[in-house]
């Protein structure tokens, strides 16, 4: 790992200050899970590292007015064993539940989860995000098993956040300091396709901060389904969210996202609908399965996930209506 | 090369400092400045558990955590599971169920196993393999860990008064 100076602020605006106007300069610390591993990699060579686990503003769960405030440096450990979490957002707890280890799970962070980056072996090994040498995609004529199958443009990694799904389909917006203050935005705009290497796979400047995730308290019926090879360690192969506003047991409007199938999570609003004004029953859920891969154009060695990712939403809608 | 840190910390509840580099990760620390040689070293990079250790009440794989963090924090090693020449109940039904060949991952699966029957003294099989997913080993094909565990939570129960 490249030498570097730590920084451990105690305030928001202070680690602000101490990041810079390049990626190079300085990077934030949550967790640690995946920062470390870019950094043993020279993935990332920060000349500085900003800890961020101990700014009091940046922790805990709250109500704040109709939504739940989750705080950016909350692990996942704590998300899972919260009350309110877990009454109102069952989706966010099976995806964080999802990541198989009682380690990751103390240490990782629902910031650091939201921005960690993609695990596609090539942008790992130092091949870039687009993963091109002399400009032909090093993904396209070789191991493509685990990328995408909504390809964006030359972004053809997945987005490896398991939270992203749920929150983007439960309306969730972040919360991001910088420099001029903070601004927010949606979770499923935070996710963008990169065009060049230069571009982040999140809509994130190198001197900002995510703070927290706020999560509107709806009342919509939720779940989340991943599909995984086993119970165990690694990045689910497709999933799925659902978010359901329901009228008695008739869907009033629905939104649907993809996970771990594009360079973002994917909003499926054909299978949202799809779904408007029926009650779910497994031949209507299996519909909006078959509405949210509609456009999927997989590479050549992952047409298996166009299933994948079908069965998902399927399995997710199924899970939701269950729930009393 | 940057300048070196000063960390005090707490092991296995003995206080104890060193001087390291920030870019110095807790378990490099613990095995090449402290001397703890118990927690080892797999991966490097969160896929193993081999080096797996307590911090502040909580397991977490110490190849991702800096030396520096570990600032005023209360670390857990696998030094600390023996009370003297008297084995932890994990390592006895460790030894007593050969649930090691080369070792190396047993340091983490110790520090791991404690920590789950402490939290929950009676867990099924399916819930010791799925707390043990990010242990790995090369060796014993996990049953006989399995069983090594369900023994020492046996054991522990009928100990307790
Ligand atoms: C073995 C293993 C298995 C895993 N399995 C899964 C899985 O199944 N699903 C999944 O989603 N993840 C998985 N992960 C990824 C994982 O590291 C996390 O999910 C974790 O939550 C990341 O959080 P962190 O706090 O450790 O992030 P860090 O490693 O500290 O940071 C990750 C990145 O985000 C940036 N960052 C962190 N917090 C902020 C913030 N508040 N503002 C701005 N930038 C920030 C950092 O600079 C860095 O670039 C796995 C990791 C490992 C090692
Ligand atoms: S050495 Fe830390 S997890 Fe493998
Ligand atoms: S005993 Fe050798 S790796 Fe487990």
């Amino acid at each position: 790992m490249q030498a570097f100076e730590y920084a451990n602020p105690m305030t928001v605006k202070d680690a602000v200050a101490l990041l810079g106007a390049s990626w190079t300069d300085a990077n934030v610390l949550a967790g640690g899970t995946d920062q470390l591993s870019l950094m043993k990699d020279y993935i990332h060579t920060p000349k500085r590292l900003v800890n961020i686990k101990n700014i009091k503003e940046l922790a805990g769960i709250r109500k704040a007015g109709g939504n739940l405030r989750i705080g950016a440096t909350v692990t996942l450990d704590e998300l899972i064993d919260n009350r309110e979490v877990r009454m109102a957002f069952p989706s966010l707890v099976s995806a964080a539940r999802g990541v198989g280890s009682p380690q990751i799970k103390n240490m990782g962070t629902v910031g650091g989860d939201l921005c960690q980056r993609p695990r596609c072996w090539y942008f790992r090994n130092g091949f870039g995000l687009l993963a091109q040498k002399n400009g032909r995609s090093l993904v396209d004529d070789g191991q493509n098993e685990f990328h995408a199958i909504f390809s964006q443009g030359p972004a053809k990694f997945v987005s490896a956040s398991s939270l992203a799904p749920a929150l983007a389909a439960l309306g969730a917006t972040v919360t991001i300091a910088g420099p001029n203050g903070t601004r927010s935005v949606d979770v499923a705009s935070f996710f963008v396709a990169p065009s060049s290497d230069q571009q982040r796979e999140v809509d994130l400047k190198p001197n900002e901060i995510v703070t927290q995730v706020l999560v509107p308290m709806s009342g919509a019926k939720n779940a989340s389904y991943e599909v995984r090879l086993k119970d165990g360690l690694d990045w689910p192969y497709a999933a799925a969210a659902v978010a359901l506003r329901m009228k008695g047991s008739t869907v009033e409007s629905a939104r649907v996202v993809l996970g771990h199938v594009g360079p973002t999570p994917v909003v499926a609003e054909g299978a949202a609908s799809a779904l408007a004004g029926k009650s779910i029953t497994e031949e209507v859920a299996a519909q909006a399965g078959e509405s949210a891969v509609q456009g999927a154009h997989p590479l050549s060695g992952n047409a298996y996930k166009v299933q994948l990712a079908k069965t998902a939403v399927k399995r997710a809608l199924m899970e939701a209506v269950k729930r009393a | 090369m940057q300048s070196k840190v000063h960390v005090r910390t707490a092991i296995n509840g003995e206080p104890a400092e060193f001087l390291c580099e920030p870019r110095q990760s807790l378990l490099e620390c613990l095995r090449d400045l402290c001397n703890l040689t118990g927690t080892k070293e797999g991966c490097n990079d969160g896929n193993c558990g081999a080096c797996t250790v307590e911090m502040d009440g909580r397991i977490v794989t110490s190849c991702l955590v800096l030396g520096v963090e570990a600032e005023g924090a209360q670390i857990g090693t696998v030094e600390g599971l023996a009370r003297g020449t008297e084995l932890h109940p994990l390592q006895k039904a460790f030894l007593e169920n050969a649930a090691l060949q080369c070792g190396i991952c047993t340091p983490g699966f110790l520090v791991a196993a404690k920590a789950l029957l402490e939290q929950e003294p009676e867990p099924s099989e399916a819930r010791i393999r799925l707390w043990l997913a990010n242990n790995l080993c090369r060796c014993t094909g996990y049953d006989k860990i399995i069983r090594a565990v369900q023994q020492a939570a046996r054991e522990m129960k009928e100990a307790r008064p």
